[in-house]
């Protein structure tokens, strides 16, 4: 199950694509070396649903992106890091723009992050690593993300932050609303614990796809955008308004939908450059959070 | 050298509120014989005694756009619209939309709402194009280290302009790009750029021939006095601060990685 029906799609109110602003790379496909029980992908050791992209495909793509005007590029996965082209793909991309990596932070080795900061330091634009950790020790992460994971991301994150990156530590909302407040600052006292002195921490939504609809639920038939919500919406806090993903497939709405069959577009940028019926579950979720998968947008503790 | 003041133009960024630094740089301005003063907006926020900054700029007949403080303050909006993301970030943002809206009068209140949201004239006969944020949206943040040539091209393709000036990240950069034209962030007077010195920018555009370059000038000014008046205001303490050392100390999550490792927090 992948949690994609949409039995609702004629119905749903069609977004178009206002700007190419972001391009994404599902770069590790859908292969993980960990095996979270929330992840929206379903991705672990053994899921090759989605490949690596390789650099010859990540290289045609920048090309015809510089020519769309886009503003950013973002690395996910699965684990982007297994790909063993990805040190060579974010030099290439940072000759040309700012790149983000969504990482789990577990695979660093003192000679990768030795390149990382190499190739950081040789670019004008930000190279801006995400790690994901998803509680504040291991009895609140490792249920999670696996046994030992804690351990090994704080170890990640350490390494980067003495290398003088400033990751951005993004967490999937897992707790109760009430608690809120009180699991932020453990994190925070966390990772200045680990010696990370000003954390930047980024609090995002569960989505309620691949392995999350079985830990907690699927979404539910109201979970859904309707016409009458998008009137007066600021439609740029929807990804698909200003973004596309590249698989090994082609190119798809967004890096949250990628096994959803209608939203696969194109084998170009410009193929993909068409209206998305907004008919899923996630859609609503990103609806109400807003730009949940962009570095600057999406959800905190107020 | 000795440009005639038809072919320079002075452009001055976010003021916050600051009149002390708003004042030392019109007085800088005007001793560089500059034929034409542009404000890219926002002149309220984070600083004290927001109604003492229209006399200043109606004085040295300042032609100004809107910002996205002042399009709030402008619409009676009940936020700043600053565009960011962060609970942290929009606690501090309140505080100061909340101070500025108070102490702005109605009547300049309805003088903002006759700004115009960008502004375009031609130096050297090349086009230049002022706007707060980007030309296509009032806040967006437009910093040296996430924004590529080529999506800046299409910004000069899109609008059709040869040189594009903004305001509204707080730091100032330019970029010469690979077609010759231009673009310039010019930096705010409001506050100090986060690198710890007290100085504030704004930048001078000079046309010779047929092109056109531009120069960031820093203003000094007396800001141990407006942090004094930041705290008789009971403005936070954490503004203040910043006055003082120049490192910023709130609205930080905001800030791309690179810009924000050259900070302090």
């Amino acid at each position: 199950m992948t949690g994609h029906g949409n039995e609702s799609r004629e119905l749903a109110p069609a977004q178009e694509l206002e700007s190419l602003d972001e391009l994404w790379f599902q770069v590790g496909g859908t292969l993980c070396n960990l095996s979270c029980n929330h992840c929206f992908i379903s991705c672990h050791p053994g899921n090759d649903t989605f490949g690596f992209l390789s650099l010859e495909t990540v290289r045609k793509y920048l090309r015809e992106s510089e020519k769309l005007g886009v503003r950013e590029y973002y690395f996910t996965g699965g684990e982007p890091f297994l790909n063993r082209d990805m040190m060579q793909i974010l030099e290439e991309t940072l000759s040309i723009g700012p790149a983000t990596v969504l990482t789990n932070g577990t695979v660093f080795t003192p000679a990768s992050i030795r390149r990382l900061r190499d190739i950081s330091q040789a670019s004008s634009y930000s190279l801006e690593l995400r790690v994901s950790i998803d509680g504040y020790n291991p009895q609140t992460n490792d249920p999670i993300r696996g046994e030992g994971t804690f351990k090994q991301a704080i170890r990640g994150v350490r390494m980067l932050v003495q290398a003088g990156f400033l990751p951005i530590i993004t967490i999937a909302q897992t707790w109760a609303e009430e608690d809120g407040p009180g699991v932020f600052d453990s994190f925070v006292e966390t990772l200045k614990a680990t010696g990370y002195e000003r954390p930047r921490i980024k609090i995002l939504p569960t989505l309620h796809l691949g392995m999350e609809e079985e830990r907690t639920r699927p979404y539910s038939r109201s979970e859904r955008i309707s016409a009458e919500m998008m009137e007066n919406y600021d439609s740029s806090q929807l990804l698909c308004s200003r973004g596309r993903t590249v698989t090994d497939r082609g190119v798809a709405v967004c890096p949250l939908l990628i096994e959803a069959p209608d939203a696969h577009l194109g084998e170009t940028l410009e193929e993909a450059d068409r209206a998305f019926r907004l008919s899923h579950g996630a859609c609503h979720t990103c609806y109400v959070y807003g730009a949940i998968c962009s570095n600057v947008g999406g959800w905190g503790v107020d | 050298m000795n440009a005639s003041n038809q072919e320079q133009a002075a452009l001055i960024g976010g003021i916050y509120s600051n009149h002390l630094a708003l004042e030392a740089a019109l007085t800088d301005i005007s001793s560089r014989n500059i034929g034409s003063i542009y404000c890219l907006g926002d002149l309220g926020a984070f600083g004290p005694h927001p109604d003492r900054i229209y006399p200043l700029l109606k004085a040295h007949s300042v032609k100004t756009l809107s910002g996205n403080y002042d399009d709030s303050l402008a619409r009676n909006l009940p936020d700043c619209q600053c565009g960011y993301t962060d609970p942290r970030d929009n606690h501090f943002a309140r505080l100061s939309y909340q101070y500025t809206y108070r102490n702005t009068s109605e009547e300049n209140r309805s003088w903002l709402r006759t700004l115009p949201g960008e502004i375009r004239f031609e130096l050297a006969g090349r086009k230049v194009l002022l706007c707060h944020g980007s030309p296509r949206r009032q806040n967006e943040f437009l910093w040296d280290s996430t924004t590529p040539d080529h999506f800046l091209e299409k910004f000069c393709d899109d609008y059709q302009a040869d040189i594009i000036a903004v305001t509204h990240t707080g730091i100032k950069w330019k970029r010469r790009l690979p077609s010759g034209r231009l673009f310039v962030n010019v930096g705010v007077l409001g506050r100090p750029e986060n690198d710890g010195s007290r100085r504030v920018w704004y930048a001078v555009l000079r046309g010779k021939k047929d092109r056109v370059t531009s120069e960031f000038i820093p203003v000094n000014y007396d800001a141990e006095r407006l942090a004094l008046e930041m705290r008789e205001e009971e403005l936070p303490e954490e503004f203040a601060e910043t006055i003082e050392s120049g490192w910023w100390t709130t609205c930080l999550e905001i800030l791309p990685e690179k810009e924000r490792r050259a900070g302090r927090y």
